[in-house]
C-alpha cells in the first residue's frame, strides 16, 4: 500500500538554506547538503528546495546546490523557484533533481507545462498553486508572484487545466492558513484532491502531527509539506510519523 | 566497472552518484563499443517508452543490449529502463520493446474494481512483497521503496521477484536469467535502495572474477 508522504521544505537563498538556524547540532546550518542528510535520517520521504534568491547571480547557484544534494541524498527531491523555461528545467533536472515545481511561470504561459511534461514526463512536473479564498469568487483564487498577484484563475479550474496539460503532481499552498499553525486548509485540499487524478501535496498551516492526519484522512492529501515547524524543531518528521502510525495512517 | 547507458533520457546523474556512494566504479556512455567493456550494465530511464526505444535504436543500443545479454552479461533496467526490457508497451500507441523478458507494459486504469478512482501516477513509497528468491533481494527484508510511474509490466508471475500493491499487483523487481528490472528507483529509495543496488553489484563482481 502506498504510504502518505511527509515533506520538509527548505528555502534556499544564494545557494544557502535560510531559516535553518535551530539546528545547532549541525556544523553548518546553512549547508543544503547537511540539512538534506539530516532530514533523510529523520525519515523524510522527500524534500522540496525552494529557491528564493532575488538576483540572477543568486539563482545561478541553485544548480550547484542541486548537484551537491543529488550526490549525497538517497531520497527524491523537488526544486522550485525561478524556473521559467524548458532550459531552466533541463538545467535543474540534469543536475540531479527528481522534479521541478512551476508556479508563476506556468500561469503566465501554461504551454510550459506541456513542454516540460512532453520532454521529461509528467512525473517530473509539479505545479505549485498558491490559493487564497475569495468572497467575490465564492471559491479559492490562484495567486502568483509569491502570493502578491491575484490571477483570473479559480484554483480547481487551474489545477484541472494543469493536469490536462501534463502536471504529475499538485503542490497546494493555502495562503489563508500559511504561517498560522492551525492546521492545513482541509476544505481546499479535499476539493482539489477530489478534482484531479494526480497526487496532491497539502501545504500551509501545519502546526503539529494531528494536522497531518487531518490532511490525509479528511483532506484526502497524498503528502503533507511543512517548513518552519520542522526547522524550528516544534516537532520532527520522526515524531509526526510515529504519531501517524499509531493512528493507523500508513507511513514509511 | 558498471556501464550506464546514456540514450538521452533519464536521471543518469543520480544513478551514477548512487553507485559512487557504494564505492563502485561506473561510467556513462552512449557508445556500444565502450559499453561492451563493462562488467555489468544499468539501463536507466524516465520519460516515454516510444521516445526511449527510438533513441536506443538510433544509437544501435538496442542491438548491443540484446547481444550483451546473450553473451551472459548482466543487465539491470530501472523504471522506464525496466519497462523497455519487455515485448511492448501501450504508451502513446503500441511500441516494441527489447523483448528480453516476456510481457507487455500497460497503463494503470485509474479505476478500481468498485469503480472508485485512484491516483495515477503511482507516486511515492510502497512496500515490496517478495515472491521468489533472487540474488538481488538476498539478505533483505520487505521494506518501502520509491515508485513513480503510470505504466506497469503485465508479465508472468514466474518473472516477478517482488511486487507492490497499488490496485493491481505491480511487478516491482523482475528477473530472467542475467536480466533484471526494478520498477521503482533504487537510487532514490534510501537504505533499502542502496542495498538492492549493492546486491546487483555483488552479482556483477562475482561474474567479473569468474
Amino acid at each position: 500500500m502506498l504510504t502518505k508522504r511527509i515533506i520538509p521544505c527548505l528555502d534556499v537563498k544564494d545557494g544557502r538554506v535560510v531559516k535553518g538556524i535551530q539546528f545547532v547540532s549541525l556544523r553548518d546550518a546553512g549547508d543544503p547538503v547537511e540539512l538534506a542528510a539530516f532530514y533523510d535520517q529523520e525519515g523524510a520521504d522527500e524534500l522540496v528546495f525552494l529557491d528564493i534568491s532575488a538576483s540572477h547571480e543568486g539563482r545561478e547557484t541553485i544548480v550547484d546546490v542541486v548537484q551537491a544534494v543529488a550526490g549525497s541524498l538517497a531520497i527524491p527531491f523537488t526544486v522550485g523557484g525561478g524556473i521559467n523555461s524548458l532550459a531552466d528545467m533541463k538545467k535543474i533536472l540534469r543536475a540531479g533533481a527528481d522534479k521541478v515545481s512551476l508556479n508563476t511561470a506556468a500561469v503566465l504561459r501554461p504551454d510550459l507545462i506541456n513542454e516540460g511534461s512532453d520532454y521529461f514526463g509528467a512525473q517530473c512536473i509539479v505545479i505549485a498553486i498558491d490559493a487564497r479564498y475569495d468572497e467575490e469568487l465564492g471559491s479559492w483564487r490562484v495567486y502568483t508572484h509569491g502570493g502578491r498577484k491575484p490571477t483570473e484563475w479559480e484554483v480547481i479550474d487551474w489545477a484541472k487545466e494543469a493536469v490536462t496539460r501534463g502536471a504529475g503532481e499538485i503542490l497546494l499552498t493555502s495562503m489563508d492558513c500559511d504561517g498560522e499553525k492551525q492546521g492545513f486548509n482541509i476544505a481546499l485540499t479535499k476539493a482539489v484532491s477530489e478534482a484531479v487524478s494526480v497526487p496532491v501535496i497539502a501545504s500551509g498551516g501545519a502546526g503539529n502531527a494531528e494536522h497531518f492526519q487531518e490532511a490525509f484522512e479528511e483532506g484526502k492529501a497524498d503528502a503533507g509539506l511543512a517548513a518552519s515547524i520542522f526547522h524550528y524543531k516544534e516537532t520532527s518528521v520522526k515524531e509526526v510519523k510515529t504519531f501517524l502510525k499509531q493512528q493507523g495512517v500508513v507511513v514509511r | 566497472m558498471i556501464g550506464i547507458v546514456d540514450y538521452g533520457m533519464g536521471n543518469l546523474f543520480s544513478v551514477s552518484k548512487g553507485l559512487e556512494r557504494l564505492g563502485a566504479d561506473s561510467f556513462i556512455s552512449d557508445d556500444p563499443e565502450e559499453l561492451s567493456k563493462a562488467t555489468g550494465i544499468i539501463l536507466p530511464g524516465v520519460g516515454s517508452f516510444r521516445d526511449a526505444m527510438s533513441l536506443l535504436e538510433k544509437q544501435k543500443l538496442d542491438e548491443f543490449l540484446k547481444k550483451y545479454v546473450a553473451g551472459g552479461g548482466y543487465l539491470l533496467g530501472i523504471c522506464l529502463g525496466m519497462q523497455l526490457l519487455f515485448d511492448e508497451s501501450e504508451e502513446n500507441g503500441p511500441a516494441k520493446g527489447l523483448s528480453l523478458i516476456p510481457g507487455k507494459v500497460v497503463r494503470f486504469t485509474g479505476m478500481d474494481a468498485n469503480e472508485m478512482t485512484y491516483k495515477v501516477p503511482h507516486m511515492g513509497w510502497n512496500r515490496l512483497e517478495f515472491k521468489h528468491v533472487s540474488p538481488v533481494i538476498e539478505g533483505l527484508e520487505e521494506e518501502h521503496v520509491y515508485f513513480v510511474h503510470s505504466y506497469y509490466a503485465d508479465t508472468d508471475e514466474s518473472y516477478i521477484t517482488a511486487s507492490a500493491t497499488y490496485d493491481v499487483e505491480v511487478p516491482a523487481i523482475v528477473g530472467k536469467g542475467n536480466v533484471f528490472g526494478m520498477q521503482f528507483h533504487p537510487e532514490k529509495s534510501g537504505q533499502m535502495g542502496m542495498s538492492l543496488l549493492k546486491n546487483y553489484l555483488t552479482l556483477v563482481e562475482g561474474k567479473g572474477e569468474a
